[in-house]
C-alpha cells in the first residue's frame, strides 16, 4: 500500500503538471477521496459562477440602465438567461455536487470504516458524466440564439413550443445537461446506498452509523425515487421541442400542467435531497462542539425518513394558481403544513442537544448554529406559502424568492462552509485559520440577512419575480422600495467580496497552515482515526466498531470522548 | 494498491452480495422512470377518448408475438443463471446468447412494425397517442438494446468461467425489461 500518496492534494501539487502519472493520480483516480475533491472543486467553481450571475442581475435590478462592471448592459433576454442559469447552477451544479457527491464520497467510506466505495470505477464514471454535463451547459451559453431563459423550472410552452421559444439550441442543450447530471447522480447515488448498506466495518450496527452518512443515503434514495418521472418528462420535453410531438401543447391535445406535476414531483423532494446532507453535517458538528450526545439519534433518523416520505405528497403546492381543483389545493395545503412538523422537530433536537453542553465557538460551530437560526426563518415563512389562501397572493413574488433563499442558502452555502471548515484538516492535513474563518463567517451571514429581509418586504409590497426592470412600473418605484432594492444589492456585493477572505484562507492554509493532528476536534467518528489526509485505502488496518458515534462526556471516563473504534 | 479490488466491494453487511444489491437499486430507479411515463399515459388515456380510436390502429398480433418472444428469452436467462450456479460457464454463455437472440428478434419485429405504421401515416406527431406509443416503446426498446449489449459482454467472460455471478445480474435486469413490456403491451395495444 502506497501510504504516502497525499490523496486530495491536487492544488498543492499543481506545479507538478509534467510529472508522469498526473492524469492517473488526479484525473483518472478511482479513490473516493480524490473524486470527492473533484466534486468539491467543480461544484465550488460553479457556485462562484452562479454567484457572479446573481451579482450581475441584482446590479441590473438596483441600478437599471447601468453597465454592470464585468458584464455590461443586461438586456431582458440576458436577464432571463442569467436567472435561469443562476438557479439551475446553484441547485444542480453546486448544491448537489458539493453536499451529496463531495461529502458523500469523502465521508461515507471513511465514516463506515471501508477502504473505498463499493464500485470505484462507476464512481469515477459518474463524476465524468457530471463533468460532461457541465461542459454541455457551458456550450449552451454560446450557441446561436443564446442560453436558455425559461427559468430553472423549464415550464412549457416557453421551453417546448417553437413559437414562444427563441433559444432553440440553448434549450436543447440545457435540458440535455440537466438529464446528464441526473444520470451521473443516479449512478453515484446507487453507489452510495449500496456502499453504506454493505461495506460497513465489522461491529457497526444500523444505529452506529453517523447521522450524516444516513442523511446522505436517505437523500440519495429520495433523489432516486423522485427523479424518474422528471427523466421521462425531460424526454417528452425534448421530443416536443425537437420532433414536434405535443405532450405539453394544449392546442394539440397536450397539457402544460402535466409538466408541472412531473417537475414538482421531483422539485419539491429535491429540496430535501439537499437539505438532509446539510442537516447531517450540522448534527456531526454540534455534538462535537457541545461535547454532548445527540439528543435523540433515532428520532432524527425517523423524522428524516418521515420527511422524505412526506416530501412526495406536497408537490402541488407549487400549482395553487395553475388551475388545480381547489379541493386538491386543500389536501396539498394540509400535507405541506404537516411537513414542517418533522423538520422543525429536527431543529429542536439540535437545540436540545446544545442545551447544557460545553459549547466552544469555533468556526465550524458558528456555521452550524447559524444554519439552525436561518433555516428556521426559511421554515416559518414557508407556512405562508404552503397555505393556498396566502400563496395565491404571494405566489411568484420576491417573498417566495426570499423564502426559498432562506432555505437554500443555509443548506447550500452555510452547510458547505460548516462541512468544509470542519473536515478541512482531514481532507488536506492542515488547519484553517480560525480568525480569518470568523471574519469570513460574519462577512457572509450579516449581509446575507440584509439581502433577503428587504426582499421579503418588497415581495409583500408586490414586487414580482422574473422582472427585468422594476422602474418601468410606477407602483413599484416608490423611493423606499428603490432604497430597499439597493440595500439588497449592495449587501450582495459585500457578501461576495467576503468570499475572497475564504479563498485566501483556504488556499493559504492548504500550503502553509499548521499541520493537522489526526483528530483535532477530539471527535468519535472513524474518519478521525485515519491519517490526515488519509492514504489510498484509508487505513493500514481497517477499523472495527464497538459503539455509536456520539458518546461524548460519558460519566466515569477520563476523556470526554470515546471513539467508535476503541474497545471497551 | 489501486488495481486490487477494495475490501468495500466484497463486504456484505446487509447479507446480500453487493452486485445484486446494486442491480435491485438500478431496477428501483428504472421503475420510477417508466412509472412516470406510464402514469402520464394513463392520465391522458382517461381524459381523451380519442386515444381508443388511435390505439385501434396498432398491430396487436405483432405486440402479442413480441410478448411471446420476450418471455421466451427470459426463460433462457433463467437457464443461463442455473448453468452459472452449477459452474458451467460455457453453457451459461450459450443460454445468454439465446436470450440476446430473443432480444434481437424483438427489435427486428419492432422495426418492421414501426416502418409499417410510419408508412401508414402514424408518425410520432400524428396524435398524442402516437407520441406516447413511440416514446414509451422506444424507451423500452432502448433498454432491450442496451441489455443485449451487456448480455454479450457477460457471455464473453462467462464462456471462460469468469465472473459467473454476473449472469444472474444481467438476468435480473432482463426480467425487469420484460416486465415493463408486460405493462406496455396491454396499455398500448389492448386498451382500445
Ligand atoms: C446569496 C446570493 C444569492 C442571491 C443574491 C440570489 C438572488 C436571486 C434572485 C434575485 C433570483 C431571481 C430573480 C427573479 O426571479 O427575477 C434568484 C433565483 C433563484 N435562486 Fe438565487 N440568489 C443567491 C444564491 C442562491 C443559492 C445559494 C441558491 C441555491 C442553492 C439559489 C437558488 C435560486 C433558484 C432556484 C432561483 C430560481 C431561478 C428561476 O426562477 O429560474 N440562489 N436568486
Ligand atoms: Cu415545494
Amino acid at each position: 500500500m502506497a501510504e504516502t500518496i497525499p490523496v486530495g492534494h491536487a492544488p498543492e501539487h499543481a506545479h507538478e503538471h509534467h510529472e508522469p502519472g498526473f492524469v492517473a493520480k488526479y484525473l483518472w483516480s478511482t479513490d473516493h477521496k480524490m473524486i470527492a475533491m473533484q466534486y468539491l472543486f467543480t461544484g465550488s467553481a460553479m457556485a462562484l459562477l452562479g454567484g457572479f450571475f446573481a451579482y450581475v442581475f441584482r446590479s441590473q435590478l438596483a441600478f437599471p440602465g447601468m453597465s454592470v462592471p464585468g458584464f455590461g448592459l443586461v438586456s431582458p433576454n440576458e436577464y432571463n438567461a442569467l436567472i435561469t442559469n443562476h438557479g439551475a447552477i446553484m441547485i444542480f451544479w453546486f448544491a448537489m455536487p458539493v453536499l451529496i457527491a463531495a461529502f458523500g464520497n469523502f465521508l461515507i467510506p471513511l465514516m463506515i470504516g471501508a477502504d473505498d466505495m463499493a464500485f470505484p470505477k462507476i464512481n469515477r464514471l459518474s463524476y465524468q458524466i457530471f463533468l460532461l454535463s457541465v461542459l454541455v451547459l457551458f456550450v449552451s451559453f454560446f450557441v446561436e440564439g443564446g442560453a436558455f431563459g425559461g427559468a430553472w423550472t423549464m415550464y412549457p410552452p416557453l421551453s417546448a413550443t417553437a413559437e414562444y421559444n427563441q433559444t432553440p439550441l440553448g434549450t436543447t442543450l440545457f435540458v440535455t445537461a440537466v438529464a446528464l447530471e441526473f444520470v451521473a447522480f443516479l449512478m453515484g447515488g446507487i453507489n452510495f446506498v449500496v456502499t453504506a448498506m454493505n461495506s460497513r466495518a465489522p461491529g457497526m450496527r444500523m444505529y452506529d452509523i453517523p447521522i450524516v452518512v444516513w442523511m446522505i443515503v436517505l437523500a440519495s434514495i429520495i433523489f432516486m425515487a423522485s427523479v424518474g418521472p422528471l427523466v421521462a418528462g425531460a424526454v417528452m420535453l425534448l421530443f416536443d421541442h425537437n420532433l414536434g410531438t405535443a405532450f405539453f401543447d394544449p392546442k394539440r391535445g397536450g397539457d402544460p400542467v402535466l409538466w408541472q406535476h412531473l417537475f414538482w414531483f421531483f422539485g419539491h423532494p429535491e429540496v430535501y435531497v439537499v437539505l438532509l446532507p446539510a442537516v447531517g453535517i450540522v448534527a456531526e458538528i454540534i455534538t462535537v462542539f457541545a461535547r454532548k450526545k445527540l439528543f435523540a439519534y433515532k428520532t432524527v433518523l425517523y423524522t428524516a425518513f418521515g420527511t422524505g416520505v412526506l416530501s412526495f405528497t406536497v408537490w402541488a403546492h407549487h400549482q395553487f394558481i395553475a388551475g388545480i381543483d381547489p379541493r386538491m389545493a386543500n389536501v396539498f395545503t394540509i400535507t405541506t403544513l404537516l411537513i414542517s412538523v418533522p423538520v422543525a422537530e429536527m431543529m429542536f433536537v439540535y437545540i436540545a442537544t446544545l442545551y447544557g453542553g460545553s459549547i466552544t465557538l469555533e468556526t465550524p460551530m458558528l456555521w452550524a448554529l447559524s444554519f439552525i437560526a436561518t433555516f428556521l426563518i426559511g421554515g416559518v415563512t414557508g407556512i405562508f406559502l404552503g397555505a393556498s389562501g396566502t400563496d395565491i397572493y404571494l405566489h411568484d413574488t420576491y417573498f417566495v424568492l426570499a423564502h426559498f433563499h432562506y432555505t437554500f442558502v443555509p443548506i447550500a452555502v452555510i452547510g458547505t462552509f460548516a462541512g468544509v471548515t470542519f473536515w478541512f484538516p482531514k481532507m488536506f492535513g492542515r488547519m484553517l485559520d480560525d480568525r480569518l474563518g470568523k471574519i469570513h463567517f460574519w462577512g457572509t451571514v450579516i449581509p446575507f440577512n440584509l439581502i433577503f429581509i428587504p426582499l421579503f418586504v418588497l415581495g409583500v409590497a408586490g414586487e414580482h419575480r422574473r422582472i427585468w426592470d422594476f422602474t418601468q412600473f410606477p407602483e413599484l418605484s416608490a423611493p423606499w422600495m428603490r432604497d430597499l432594492d439597493k440595500l439588497a444589492t449592495l449587501s450582495l456585493w459585500v457578501m461576495l467580496s467576503f468570499q475572497i477572505v475564504f479563498l485566501v484562507n483556504f488556499f493559504w492554509s492548504l500550503r502553509r497552515g499548521p499541520k493537522a493532528p489526526k483528530n483535532p476536534w477530539a471527535s468519535n467518528t472513524l474518519e478521525w482515526t485515519a491519517d490526515s489526509p488519509p492514504p489510498h485505502g484509508n487505513w493500514k488496518e481497517l477499523p472495527t466498531v464497538y459503539r455509536g458515534p456520539y458518546e461524548y462526556s460519558v460519566p466515569g471516563r477520563e476523556q470526554d470522548y470515546w471513539p467508535q473504534n476503541v474497545p471497551n | 494498491m489501486s488495481s486490487a479490488r477494495p475490501i468495500a466491494t466484497t463486504r456484505s453487511a446487509a447479507g446480500m452480495p453487493t452486485g445484486r444489491l446494486a442491480v435491485w437499486w438500478v431496477i428501483a430507479s428504472e421503475i420510477v422512470i417508466f412509472g412516470g411515463i406510464i402514469a402520464s399515459y394513463v392520465m391522458y388515456r382517461l381524459a381523451h377518448d380519442a386515444f381508443a380510436e388511435s390505439a385501434a390502429h396498432t398491430a396487436t398480433w405483432i405486440g402479442a408475438t413480441n410478448t411471446f418472444i420476450l418471455l421466451t428469452s427470459s426463460l433462457f436467462a433463467v437457464l443461463g443463471h442455473k448453468a452459472a450456479e452449477h459452474g458451467d460457464g460455457p453453457k451459461a454463455a450459450r443460454m445468454l446468447h439465446l436470450t440476446a437472440l430473443g432480444g434481437l428478434c424483438f427489435l427486428l419485429l419492432k422495426s418492421y412494425e414501426w416502418t409499417m405504421e410510419i408508412t401508414h401515416g402514424f408518425t410520432i406527431t400524428a396524435s398524442t397517442f402516437w407520441s406516447f406509443y413511440y416514446t414509451a416503446a422506444g424507451l423500452h426498446a432502448l433498454h432491450v438494446a442496451v441489455g443485449i449489449l451487456i448480455m454479450l459482454i457477460v457471455a464473453q467472460t462467462a464462456k471462460r468461467n469468469l465472473e459467473l455471478h454476473r449472469v444472474e445480474l444481467i438476468g435480473l435486469y432482463w426480467h425487469f425489461v420484460d416486465i415493463v413490456w408486460i405493462f406496455l403491451f396491454p396499455l398500448l395495444y389492448i386498451a382500445k
